[in-house]
């Protein structure tokens, strides 16, 4: 089984309590991520979970090269990102497409939604006519659960599950081999949240996709990752199958967040 | 046991520009003191413009139906439905206070907390001592379990982690002490950890301080760590009540079924979403909201609103099904 992504002891720090009043030398270097390496392989979803500030939406964006690492090395199917011209880097980044938390933030709130799921087409396949994109955008909608009637329309006349398909749509038209999901559900009711987790499963079977899935919840993580790693304070603080750091966690952390979890009572359950 | 919040047949109307729409309609809930009563909806369910209507703080032009009734410890019952706004200023804050999701923007940012917290004792008794005053800081900031309350005291909302921001707005609300306290979503915006230590906290105040607790949440899992009852919001109704155990094992209303079947738990299994989006308060159907989007849906459903049942003397639901 040959991975999809490798990432290799990542590295990033940023300068804290700087800015443009703070005296010279004021500063001081902050490290988000520390030594992280971990691989993903093709098809499965591996997700990263830790609590606010411990460094995995910098990890995420480090691997779309959203940020740029200090040092480390992140290679997809084998290729080192970080070593990619801008034009190479720009050709790869049609392979890993982007599903953001806030579905509120995320979409431009003046553009039609069938140009915001068709913009990506028109930067990677500019040959294509617009005609054709909007085609393509119709199709991907409909693949999500939306109307065709939603091309002609703006974000803010959809509800915010409807408006994480159209970023689920966004993502997917170019037909991407990994997705990062960095809180794809957590800006979103329970009932909504479970059917756009369920399109992700279903939409993963149908396209191949591999996830890179960053959460803090782990009831949510439980329903889909297939590997968990699991960071406190931009360090990996335990890595592996999931049903193993799920049940028979190792580390004394990985135990303190699962008990943390208020569970709900189950018909069965003492 | 006697309640010391009873509402009974509350309405809540907000004028539109399609209407009036009812955001709590016909809502009636007990809650006694030491207890917490846990309130379950999604967005738009009308938990918060409840909220809002006990504490006195509806949007101008709404218009208020039924009655909300505080019995205080000495005995003495006070109808909530027709104060004027003189009489809110004794209530809000000084027997109902409020704490909210995000601490960050309740605070006042530029002000130290501890002065913060002072502001609030002085709102309500105006001729306080400083010495008095002093000893009631204290006193909030230990209730709230802030560690080194001195220097906390000084420090602005800024330099606070999340949860010590929260336990800076547990303080504040209960330095009056207050007999009910509203506390809407105060976890959501927490890490599990802090999420957990806060929970704690709310729960030995209310046993320690006799307080009366209305928890507003969307997570279910919570709801079941803190509350004793548990209601459900669906649409303005309350759809199903009763104790957090029985609700949560044997639950009667196919919404509380749904949101049970959808809530991700640390076991995998088959998440199943409850099709369909929340309906629209000016677009309400005329029999049960739910009916759209239920799967036991019959003909009575669309009919009337189904009137609210009891299967056990403690426990009943808003359903025509046996």
């Amino acid at each position: 089984m040959s991975s999809l992504l490798e990432v290799r002891s990542v590295h990033k720090s940023f300068v804290r309590g700087g800015g443009a009043f703070a005296n010279e030398g004021k500063a001081e270097r902050f490290v988000a991520v520390e030594g992280v390496s971990f691989e993903v392989a093709r098809g499965e979803t591996f997700a990263v979970v830790g609590e606010s500030g411990c460094g995995k939406t910098t990890l995420a964006r480090m691997v779309l090269r959203l940020i740029e690492p200090d040092h480390g090395a992140i290679l997809f199917e084998g290729r080192d990102l970080l070593q990619l011209s801008d034009g190479a880097l720009r050709a790869q980044r049609r392979e890993m497409q982007m599903i953001f938390q806030d579905p509120f933030a995320s979409l431009n709130p003046r553009m039609r939604v069938g140009e915001i799921v068709a913009e990506p087409l028109a930067i990677h396949e500019p040959q294509r006519s617009s005609g054709e994109r909007l085609g393509r955008a119709g199709e991907m909608l409909r693949r999500v659960g939306l109307d065709q009637s939603a091309l002609q329309r703006y974000p803010h006349e959809f509800s915010g599950g409807q408006r994480q398909r159209i970023g689920i749509a966004r993502a997917l038209i170019l037909r991407p081999k990994l997705i990062v999901a960095d809180e794809p559900v957590s800006a979103l009711d329970v009932s909504v949240g479970a059917q756009v987790l369920l399109l992700l499963q279903e939409l993963q079977k149908e396209f191949a996709l591999t996830y890179l899935f960053i959460s803090h919840s782990l009831p949510v993580v439980a329903q889909l990752a297939s590997q968990i790693a699991v960071m406190r304070a931009g360090k990996l603080v335990e890595c592996g199958p999931a049903d193993r750091i799920l049940h028979h966690p190792g580390s004394g952390y990985a135990r303190e967040l699962l008990a943390a979890v208020p569970e709900i009572p189950r018909p069965g359950q003492v | 046991m006697t309640a010391l919040l009873e509402i009974r047949s509350l309405t809540v109307e907000l004028p539109t520009a399609a209407g009036w729409v009812k955001p709590v309609n016909d809502l009636s809930l007990q809650i006694a003191a030491g207890q917490t009563l846990g309130l379950v909806g999604e967005s738009g369910s009308g938990k918060t413009m409840l909220a809002l209507a006990l504490m006195g703080l509806l949007p101008p032009g709404a218009r208020v139906h039924g009655e909300t009734r505080l019995v205080t410890k000495e005995g003495t019952a006070k109808s909530l439905t027709t104060l004027d706004e003189e009489g809110w200023r004794k209530v809000r804050g000084q027997q109902i206070a409020m704490i909210f999701q995000e601490p960050m923007t309740s605070l006042n940012p530029v002000m130290r907390i501890g002065a913060q917290i002072e502001e609030a004792i002085l709102a309500h008794q105006p001729n306080l001592e400083r010495g008095a005053v002093q000893l009631r800081l204290r006193t909030a900031m230990k209730h709230a379990s802030m560690p080194e309350p001195e220097t906390r005291a000084r420090q602005f909302p800024h330099q606070l982690s999340g949860g010590l921001r929260q336990r800076a707005m547990i303080a504040m609300a209960l330095a009056p002490s207050p007999e009910l306290l509203i506390a809407d979503e105060p976890t959501t915006a927490l890490d599990v950890t802090v999420q957990k230590q806060i929970l704690d906290l709310l729960d030995r105040l209310r046993r320690e301080l006799d307080l009366a607790l209305l928890f507003i949440t969307h997570d279910l899992g919570v709801v079941a760590k803190v509350a004793d009852r548990v209601a459900v919001m669906y649409a303005g109704r309350i759809v199903e009540e009763g104790p957090v155990q029985k609700v949560l094992l044997s639950p009667q209303h196919p919404y509380t079924q749904g949101l049970l079947a959808a809530s991700p738990t640390l076991e995998r299994r088959v998440l199943t979403p409850i099709p369909g989006t929340v309906p629209q308060l000016k677009q309400l159907p005329p029999g049960c909201a739910f009916a759209p989007r239920c799967s036991f849906r019959r003909a009575e459903c669309d009919q009337a609103v189904p009137a609210f049942r009891q299967v056990e003397p403690d426990h009943g639901a808003r359903c025509v099904l046996p």
